[in-house]
């Protein structure tokens, strides 16, 4: 990590505008139990170019140098990785793409059809789910994925656990991990079982402001002339960018809700209908994380007010006459609970 | 016809746009091309052919499978060596796609190649549309990754010469390529003609700005122009116009028709383009010279717009497909092994059979079955949706109860043949002061029968609960994979809102915002005026749902039933 790289995706930080989109990535890498982030748009508005941009800005994970699903210590290497070096290494942060053509075998692992063709020995290979294990799982149009990939994601990001029981394998890992998801609505919607396990929904527009657009451009088209001159520009910024997130992490624990806090996440949660605990847990946790982020002792209503349209637009039942879609129902509701 | 040069002009652009392309095709991701098969279109594509030649050049399908584009396990080879043999797939190497029937590529398929195409890895796409109609087209995600859209419709052959590409010049613009600088005010040039072309997407204006760059380095320039904007215009931004830009402040007057007959103006561009030497007047001259390039059939494009593009997803993979069940099965046949593909087991040693002491003698190994690739029987499905109509009858008082009776007897008519069609059919009655379903999609003729029986008439006429339960019937209905569409049934006097308060004015207005959710939506249905005489509003709201509008004033239950199954035949 001490070179400096000369490729790389285009960097978080040089993104302009989408704040409601960078915070919520942001906070995922605070605090990774807040559960993953959808992000629905406009086409060419920076959606997978952000999630590349966040793996730059992670902070390293130590793990098992050789362990297929980046165990922390070398009691949780699986029997199955058959791993010879076991020092602790540090690693970046893995964030994982998952692309649409993948097929199951190499989602969940399958078994090793080299060895077991050459050497007639049962192995297994693990798969994206293992890989991704502690980090990041993209999945770029996630509205097309196929239906039994969908179902199958969703099992293992609700169990940390990935079970394999195929061709004669009988294995099991854990697989914990942030799910990423982004999408064009126009393409298709998702199922809103699927909507619900995502912690935290960002809405995308292509920005209405010339000179936001001109921007977006000319730092493009810098990047795209010049990729290491620019990467080396905003090599500082991500950096210090970084290092918040580092420190926010730390302060997480310190952070305080006072019962009227959570009196008010509860009272949102009913004014809106949204159904379920898991809005109001999601919309506390995405506080007390921008709380840390922003280095404030506690947890306050600016805060709540901040996250709660990422936090709960995707859990509201969907009316069809609302025209006017379910984020200004958040903020009006918002206004009317925390007036 | 004043056609005649505008025609020679698209086809000179178009080399120029080939010429463009030849020389940095990675950062133009490609050229969507809109023309049918036919003389016009190989000269174009003998053009490309030179335009490409030297870069690996392979032919995509629409129905292409996952094993070709990312590459997968050769089986054959993998089974015969012992060792496991990949091919690589075509979006793993840097080279040139074409994909012809580009109007028929699936969603799956654009996101696909969409997604290669962002990863510029030195691919790029020549997608061949060769839709009939406006709502035929390509894919948006995959169009918005293509910088060149060109259309040689009506270009007729007589206009079309070969195209000329100068392979000299080609080398010296490519050593050009890298030193060409853009002015500084350039760039906000095209963001603010993008945008008031109503372009959202972000990848025009980085397109238009690298086409630029192209036609600098082909004319030997190393700093970009008033003409290469022009050109980037022309052949990026003005045909994805989505909007008439709005008259550039004073004197210009608004042009509310599509240039049909824009000869004039563009004569006038021409000169003033060559007369005015201001050096920063460009975008509102590059808004002119788009002004004068957009698509004829702009306004027709955006009306038929959501409503085309939203019916185009749902009739693709995605939503629409979830949960699909699988159909009947068909016979099994030799196929090849792939991702997507289950193999039928007992089809497949069936086949192998006969072959055993044949292959026992020439192998010499005794102990095992042999079983090549050719053996392979793989299973398939016959794999359609099924079709969902949702009724929903009016059974107000104002719908006279005779009228209700036709209803039912059309459902019933229905009904009977579905069982052949394998259609389902559901039932939405709204009276009073809400609408009930009183049947979710179901096949049962009985259970139809009894319900339609007991279906009460009288009250008030909640329209708007109505088509609302349907909308949400009907996506649940896709939820199962099924095609739903929905048949209106009603004489239209919508009484009653959708809180179920009698107040006519917020009634109509709530049964247009449905109608309109409908459309957002994009089913397919009709609205049965089933009043004594066309009602007037009625036919607005079928226009509304993005349907026909079908008065049968003397309709008996077999001639609804048949209206029904000829428009949604047709749909």
């Amino acid at each position: 990590m001490t070179e400096q790289p000369l490729t790389g995706p285009f960097p978080f930080s040089a993104i302009v505008g989408q704040d409601e989109m960078k915070l919520a990535m942001i906070l995922t890498a605070i605090d990774p139990g807040i559960g993953g982030v959808l992000v629905f748009g406009d086409r060419g508005t920076g959606k997978s170019t952000a999630v590349r941009g966040l793996a730059a800005l992670l902070p390293p994970i130590r793990a098992v140098a050789g362990c297929p699903v980046n165990s922390a210590a070398e009691a949780d290497v699986p029997d199955w990785a058959h791993v010879h070096d076991h020092s602790v290494v540090e690693k970046p942060t893995p964030v994982i793409d998952l692309p649409l053509g993948a097929t199951e075998d190499r989602v969940v692992g399958a078994l090793d059809i080299e060895k077991a063709l050459s050497h007639g020995e049962k192995a297994f290979e693990p798969g994206l789910l293992a890989r991704a294990n502690r980090g990041y799982l993209y999945i770029d149009e996630v509205n097309l994925l196929e239906d039994h990939l969908v179902d199958l994601l969703l099992d293992v990001a609700q169990s940390g656990q990935n079970v394999v029981e195929r061709e004669g394998l009988s294995i099991r890992h854990p697989a914990r991990f942030v799910l990423v998801g982004s999408g064009n609505p126009e393409e298709g919607e998702l199922r809103p079982q699927l909507l619900d396990r995502f912690g935290l929904s960002v809405e995308v527009q292509s920005p209405r402001d010339i000179d936001v657009r001109v921007d977006v451009i000319r730092r493009r088209d810098a990047y795209d002339r010049d990729q290491s001159a620019f990467l080396a520009d905003w090599h500082d910024d991500d950096m210090a960018l970084r290092a918040r997130i580092v420190t926010a992490r730390a302060a997480l624990a310190r952070v305080d809700a006072e019962d009227a806090i959570l009196r008010d996440c509860a009272e949102l949660c009913v004014a809106l209908g949204s159904d379920g605990l898991r809005g109001e847990l999601t919309l506390l946790r995405a506080a007390r994380a921008l709380a840390a982020f922003e280095d404030a002792p506690s947890v306050t209503r600016a805060h709540l007010r901040t996250v709660a349209p990422s936090a709960l637009r995707h859990r509201l039942r969907r009316d069809p006459l609302d025209e006017a879609g379910s984020t200004t129902r958040v903020t009006r509701t918002v206004e009317e609970v925390l007036a | 016809m004043s056609d005649a040069p505008q025609a020679e002009e698209r086809w000179q652009r178009a080399n120029l746009a080939l010429a463009c392309f030849a020389l940095d095709p990675a950062a133009l991701g490609g050229i969507w091309l809109r023309a049918r098969v036919g003389p016009v279109r190989d000269r174009f594509l003998k053009g490309f052919d030179l335009a490409v030649r030297g870069k690996s050049v392979s032919r995509l399908h629409p129905d292409i499978g996952d094993d070709a584009l990312f590459g997968g396990i050769d089986l054959a080879a993998t089974l015969g060596g012992g060792t496991v043999t990949r091919t690589a797939g075509l979006l793993d190497r840097p080279g040139v796609l074409i994909l012809p029937m580009a109007e028929r590529a699936k969603p799956r398929l654009a996101a696909r190649l969409a997604r290669a195409l962002d990863d510029r890895k030195g691919l790029s796409l020549l997608a061949l549309d060769e839709g009939a109609g406006p709502e035929e087209r390509i894919p948006e995600s995959l169009a918005d990754r293509l910088a060149i859209h060109l259309d040689l419709g009506d270009v007729p052959l007589s206009d079309a010469p070969e195209l000329q590409l100068d392979t000299d010049a080609l080398v010296e613009a490519r050593r050009v390529l890298p030193h060409v600088t853009v002015p500084d005010t350039t760039i906000s040039d095209l963001a603010q003609v993008a945008f008031r072309l109503g372009i959202t997407s972000l990848r025009a204006p980085l397109q238009a700005l690298a086409l630029a760059r192209a036609s600098a380095a082909l004319t030997g320039e190393t700093e970009v122009d008033e003409s290469d904007l022009l050109t980037a215009v022309e052949l990026v931004l003005a045909p994805r116009a989505t909007q008439m830009p709005e008259a550039p402040a004073e004197e210009e007057p608004p042009e509310p028709e599509p240039p049909q007959d824009d000869d004039t103006p563009q004569d006038s561009d021409e000169n003033s383009e060559t007369e005015d030497d201001t050096p920063h007047i460009p975008a509102e001259m590059m808004l002119e010279a788009a002004r004068a390039m957009l698509p004829p059939d702009l306004l027709a494009r955006m009306e038929a717009g959501r409503a085309a593009r939203n019916a185009a997803s749902a009739s693709g993979t995605g939503a629409a497909k979830k949960g699909n069940r699988r159909g009947r099965p068909l016979p099994s046949r030799a196929g090849r092994l792939g991702s997507d593909t289950r193999v039928d087991l007992v089809a497949t040693l069936r086949a192998a059979a006969p072959w055993q002491p044949l292959r026992r003698q020439t192998t010499g190994q005794n102990d095992r079955l042999h079983i090549r690739m050719s053996d392979v029987r793989v299973r398939q499905y016959e794999e359609r949706s099924d079709r969902a109509i949702i009724f929903v009858v009016d059974a107000s008082g104002s719908a006279a109860l005779a009228r209700l009776a036709e209803a039912k007897g059309a459902i019933e008519l229905l009904l009977s043949e579905a069982y052949a069609r394998r259609d389902h059919v559901a039932l939405v009655a709204f009276r009073g002061d809400g609408a009930d379903i009183l049947l979710p999609p179901t096949r049962s003729l009985v259970q139809t029968k009894r319900r339609l029986g007991q279906l009460p008439g009288g009250g008030g006429t909640p329209l708007a609960s109505g088509l609302k339960a349907a909308l949400e019937l009907a996506g649940l209905a896709q939820g199962k994979g099924m095609t739903p569409s929905i048949a209106l049934l009603t004489d239209g006097r919508a009484n009653v809102d959708l809180s179920g308060v009698a107040n006519r004015a917020r009634a109509a207005e709530d049964s247009r915002l449905m109608a309109r959710a409908i459309r957002a939506r994009g089913l397919s249905g009709l609205v049965i005026d089933t009043g004594l005489r066309p009602t007037r509003g009625l036919d607005e709201l079928a226009r509304d749902m993005g349907v026909p509008y079908l008065p049968l004033p003397r309709a008996d239950a077999r001639s609804v039933s048949s209206a029904v199954d000829a428009a949604l035949d047709v749909a």
